[in-house]
């Protein structure tokens, strides 16, 4: 039987103190007050002094509540009655079904060894044009969606999720609003994949502790069921929410602030949560696919930062397009040669890319009132066509379908050889037979 | 003698106190026993009865009162024969013998012998009895790949030795004793082929530091012409995220000349390094014939393994290319990311509670960037002959700004700056060294007097860029229109570089050396141009031409006739006849 102590010495911020011996580092204890019982986790170690941070927060705690040592580390249940199923950030279920006490296992666990890693090669579809043309998804891609309050991100993301050629989705949850997290079930309700899914999800008005571990809690799961042989792919958002609670326990814990209040240690706590994705050597995979808000849609904040030296490429997400430029797919080059993909992809998106950054500047003379020259006029019908029936998040085709649509788009606007597309590949694609 | 035991006192993130009294030294080893597992430690700071030790493992589940075992040594690494081709953690232990025994994931408090204890090597002694040596005197070799490996008497041999028996040439392990040294006192000593060095030590067994003057050729024209490296010199890359900094050291660790790479990803993606793990065991080096891996070592700590074998890692890597300079070799460091490493001992440095500096960098941020580039030099060694070790490190500066401590305190004690930029890599200019922003203390194989020239001429037409953009090409005089041209084409044809090009990737000496010729004659031809249409179709022919020409073999018929088309328009567009 484990000890029960009902001393709490100090009480700050979220974090109590507690006189105890025989505790390890990471525990978990259970705190009974008067408003019900909440978990908390061990932080730090000092003799016999032990801090615990709060999972639901310490309104109400008094000094003499019961704080019971469980004798293990955070835990979550593993195991396929979980498709479906909706549990909050200390794993407990938020839907209405019974509470999973089987097989647990521990969350944060070791890297996986990066001998045993392997080149990541195989694309996942999504439908999208701006994604699977112009900057591909690939397996065991950790990337986020870098983007600001009001950009329909999350929508994006379901949309990802369920189109997504994937046997499973988790997804993680970081203070999500409470009518966005009713969105994402319905989406993914609506399109019949609940049922391969797992939500984690600690919303905005719940503790914020708590969404700390949910990201643990997504990849641990995740990372057994890939070692079963599935293709998982982990939604996280908003992880700008998780930093920011990270931030909170750091100054709670008097630690020093390295940049606007941020830890010191925020790149490697980013970094040991995104590097879980992994494609596993004869088994499965995990991807990563998470969203950060940047505050003042400022890049150089020290979130979206730490967060693009991790990741492997990001999307930026302005004004409701996934902005060509800016937005990176690290692997992408994996994907999309010759010999993995159709043989115009890699043509269609550079060429196709660079008239847009053409058109861009033609659109701003034009807003500078210079005269437009027959060159110009051809831009800027290109750059209408592009946003709307490539950038425009409702376009939903296949890859094929848009390397297809692109050729159309080229042909509507220009000559052959005004493209600087090879020769080559003008005789085999162009719509109609080019000269 | 009895080793020294503690009690864990307290513990917070990878730092765990320990109540101790025996006797312990700074940076010494420490074990904290936890059943079968043992976490290695260091010891950084000492106080009354106390050590605060970094753990390089995680110390989830630790407990006040476990036991600490103190190992009387400081960190140091096994050096040996068996060395190159291998991938290390940060502590030295083998990831794919890890791998082996562990399967997917990396084991808590494992160890892992470093060198193979039992494989044979071919021994061929290279002193006789009575000879007199001291440390880091060659007493044989061993074929190790593609080079002959010197064993070495231990560096911390000071003062002579002689040789009281050397064994004959034949099969060694490197466990087997193979000589045994006597000093002036007749004190005898075993030598094996194998021993092991204190990595935060400098290996200093050598005659004299020179200074850095022969140019380190890393087949990056940018590089090797504007902005050379010498041999055993330093350089920085500093680059915000999408910049291309790990593309260039992959691409430097790839085609740079040097005899030995030691690779120390350092904090970074994990996905980055499995592709070097997985492809330069297949890329042959054009060299040597052999693979990329054969002379190769790589020191790979990522992001998500522990934060203080990070700090370990960079330290390993540099003792490791130090004991092959050593043997006479030019060895180049990559190290990749430098503000990882800086980041690990920010982290540390908040959790000893120390006074921070800028952005929480620690106060001795400076001296540590310093003493670890100052360990790159080119040096005589006692033999006569001239061993180099060069080192490059990548920055990331967070938010890309160069103003921060880090990249500041790299900038004062490197003598090369690569500065990475973000436009150019946004327009696709690789490698995206900014040809403006960059400097080198360093002389190149090309005349340091037409080098101000171009980078004056890109400066110029960086000017001119800059003024139509407010008053158009209409506002802009032909002579200067022309200019803007001229620095155009050197940036495309010459500063650029296709990295995915078989033949243009890797630009050796000689041929930099032909084509930047050949560019210069360009840059100074006056041409008649009559339109701005007419000067910006000449150019954009000529750097179509010199592009195609980029792709083909120096050795190849082609390259002339390629070469000679691009003489062929000089002459029919230059003002003056003949060309200049």
């Amino acid at each position: 039987m484990r000890k029960v102590y009902n001393k709490i010495l100090n009480i700050v911020g979220n974090v109590i103190t507690v006189k105890a011996t025989d505790v390890s580092y990471e525990e978990l204890a259970e705190i009974t007050t008067a408003r019900g019982k909440s978990l908390a986790q061990v932080i730090k170690l000092d003799g016999d002094l032990v801090s615990l941070q709060v999972f639901a927060g310490t309104k109400g705690i008094s000094v003499n509540d019961e704080v019971r040592f469980l004798g293990h580390p955070m835990m979550v249940t593993f195991s396929d009655d979980m498709l479906g199923r909706i549990f909050d950030g200390a794993g407990n279920p938020r839907d209405k079904g019974p509470l999973l006490t089987e097989n647990m296992i521990p969350v944060a666990g070791p890297a996986v060894n990066p001998a045993k890693r392997i080149i990541p090669n195989r694309m996942i579809r999504t439908n999208i044009p701006m994604i699977d043309v112009f900057n591909s998804l690939v397996v065991s891609q950790k990337l986020p969606i870098f983007s600001i309050s009001g950009e329909p991100y999350n929508e994006l993301l379901a949309r990802v999720a369920l189109q997504a050629q994937v046997d499973m989705i988790i997804l993680g949850g970081i203070g999500l609003k409470y009518d966005e997290y009713m969105k994402f079930k319905f989406t993914l309700e609506q399109g019949g994949a609940l049922s391969r899914s797992v939500f984690f999800v600690n919303t905005a008005s719940d503790p914020i502790v708590e969404s700390l571990m949910v990201p643990d809690l997504a990849l641990a799961v995740a990372e057994r069921f890939a070692l079963k042989g599935k293709d998982v792919l982990v939604l996280l958002t908003d992880m700008t929410n998780f930093s920011d609670a990270l931030k909170e326990i750091a100054i709670t814990m008097e630690q020093v602030p390295s940049n606007r209040g941020y830890p010191g240690d925020l790149y490697s706590q980013l970094a040991a949560r995104y590097e879980k994705a992994v494609d596993f050597e004869e088994a499965g995979s995990i991807t990563v696919l998470a969203v950060t808000t940047m505050p003042g849609d400022d890049v150089t904040h020290p979130v979206p930062d730490n967060t693009g030296y991790i990741t492997e490429g990001q999307f930026y997400l302005h004004h409701g397009y996934i902005d060509p430029f800016g937005s990176l797919s690290r692997l992408k080059q994996n994907v999309n040669s010759e010999k993995r993909s159709r043989k115009d992809h890699r043509a269609i998106m550079d060429g196709m890319i660079q008239l847009y950054a053409q058109f861009i500047e033609t659109e701003e003379k034009r807003s500078m009132g210079f005269r437009m020259s027959d060159w110009d006029q051809k831009l800027l019908k290109y750059g209408g066509m592009f946003r709307s029936q490539m950038m425009d998040l409702s376009v939903n085709i296949s890859l094929e379908d848009a390397l297809d649509r692109g050729w159309k788009i080229l042909a509507e606007c220009f000559k052959p050889e005004e493209t600087r597309m090879r020769t080559e590949l003008i005789k085999e694609f162009w719509p109609n037979g080019a000269k | 003698m009895s080793l020294t035991t503690g009690k864990i006192t307290g513990v917070n993130g990878n730092m765990v106190t320990v109540a101790v009294t025996g006797n312990i030294m700074q940076n010494e080893v420490a074990y904290i026993i936890k059943g079968k597992e043992r976490l290695k430690s260091e010891i950084v700071r000492i106080g009354d009865g106390v050590a605060f030790l970094q753990v390089f493992e995680s110390t989830k589940g630790l407990l006040i009162g476990d036991l600490v075992e103190f190992s009387g040594q400081l960190l140091s690494v096994q050096l040996g024969p068996g060395l190159l081709t291998q991938i290390y953690d940060g502590l030295q232990n083998p990831l794919p013998e890890i791998a082996k025994e562990y399967g997917f994931f990396l084991p808590r408090g494992v160890e892992k012998k470093p060198l193979d204890d039992e494989k044979l090597w071919e021994f061929t002694p290279a002193v006789k009895k009575g000879d007199l040596v001291t440390g880091g005197s060659v007493v044989g070799h061993v074929p190790e790949g593609i080079f002959q490996h010197a064993i070495m008497i231990p560096f911390d041999f000071s003062g002579e030795f002689v040789i009281e028996e050397i064994v004959a040439a034949g099969k060694y392990a490197i466990k087997d004793t193979i000589c045994r040294i006597k000093d002036n006192r007749d004190k005898i000593f075993e030598i094996a082929m194998t021993f092991r060095w204190p990595v935060k030590i400098p290996i200093k067994a050598y005659r004299d530091k020179i200074v850095p003057t022969e140019p380190l050729v890393t087949q990056a024209r940018i590089i090797d012409t504007f902005f050379p490296v010498a041999k055993g010199g330093t350089f920085c890359i500093p680059g915000p995220f999408g910049a291309g900094k790990t593309v260039l050291q992959h691409i430097l660790s790839r085609h740079a000349t040097a005899d030995i790479i030691v690779v120390a990803a350092c904090g970074e993606r994990a996905g980055e390094v499995v592709e070097l793990l997985r492809e330069f065991p297949v890329l042959e080096d054009p060299r040597t014939g052999k693979t990329l891996m054969d002379r190769t070592i790589i020191i790979c700590n990522t992001s998500s393994m522990p934060v203080a074998a990070r700090e370990a890692s960079v330290y390993t890597a540099v003792t490791l290319a130090e004991y092959y300079r050593q043997m006479g070799l030019d060895v180049l460091l990559l190290a990749d990311s430098t503000s990882r490493w800086a980041q690990a001992m920010r982290e540390l440095s908040g959790r000893l509670e120390e006074i921070p500096g800028e952005e929480a960098f620690p106060a001795y941020l400076e001296s540590r960037i310093a003493e670890f580039y100052e360990r790159a030099g080119l040096v005589q060694l006692y033999n006569g002959k001239t061993g180099s070790l060069t080192i490059g490190g990548t920055v990331s500066p967070a938010g890309g700004n160069f103003e921060e401590p880090v990249t500041q305190s790299t900038l004062k004690v490197v003598s090369a700056f690569l500065g990475l930029s973000r436009d150019r890599a946004n327009a696709r200019r690789f490698p995206s060294i900014h040809p403006l922003e960059s400097w080198s203390k360093y002389e190149s194989f090309i005349d340091k007097n037409i080098i101000i020239e171009a980078r004056e001429l890109l400066r110029r037409g960086n000017e001119v860029n800059q003024m139509m953009m407010v008053v158009g090409e209409e506002g802009t005089s032909m002579d200067d229109f022309e200019l803007y041209l001229k620095s155009e084409f050197l940036d495309s044809v010459y500063l650029q570089q296709n990295a995915f090009d078989p033949v243009d990737a890797a630009s050796n000496r000689e041929r930099q050396k032909h084509v930047f010729n050949v560019v210069r004659k360009i840059l100074e031809t006056d041409f008649r141009l009559e339109t701005k249409e007419e000067a910006r179709t000449i150019f954009y022919r000529l750097r179509q031409i010199f592009i195609d020409w980029n792709y083909i073999d120096m050795k190849s018929a082609e390259f002339k006739t390629q070469e000679d088309e691009i003489n062929k328009l000089i002459e029919e567009h230059s003002e003056n006849e003949k060309g200049v």
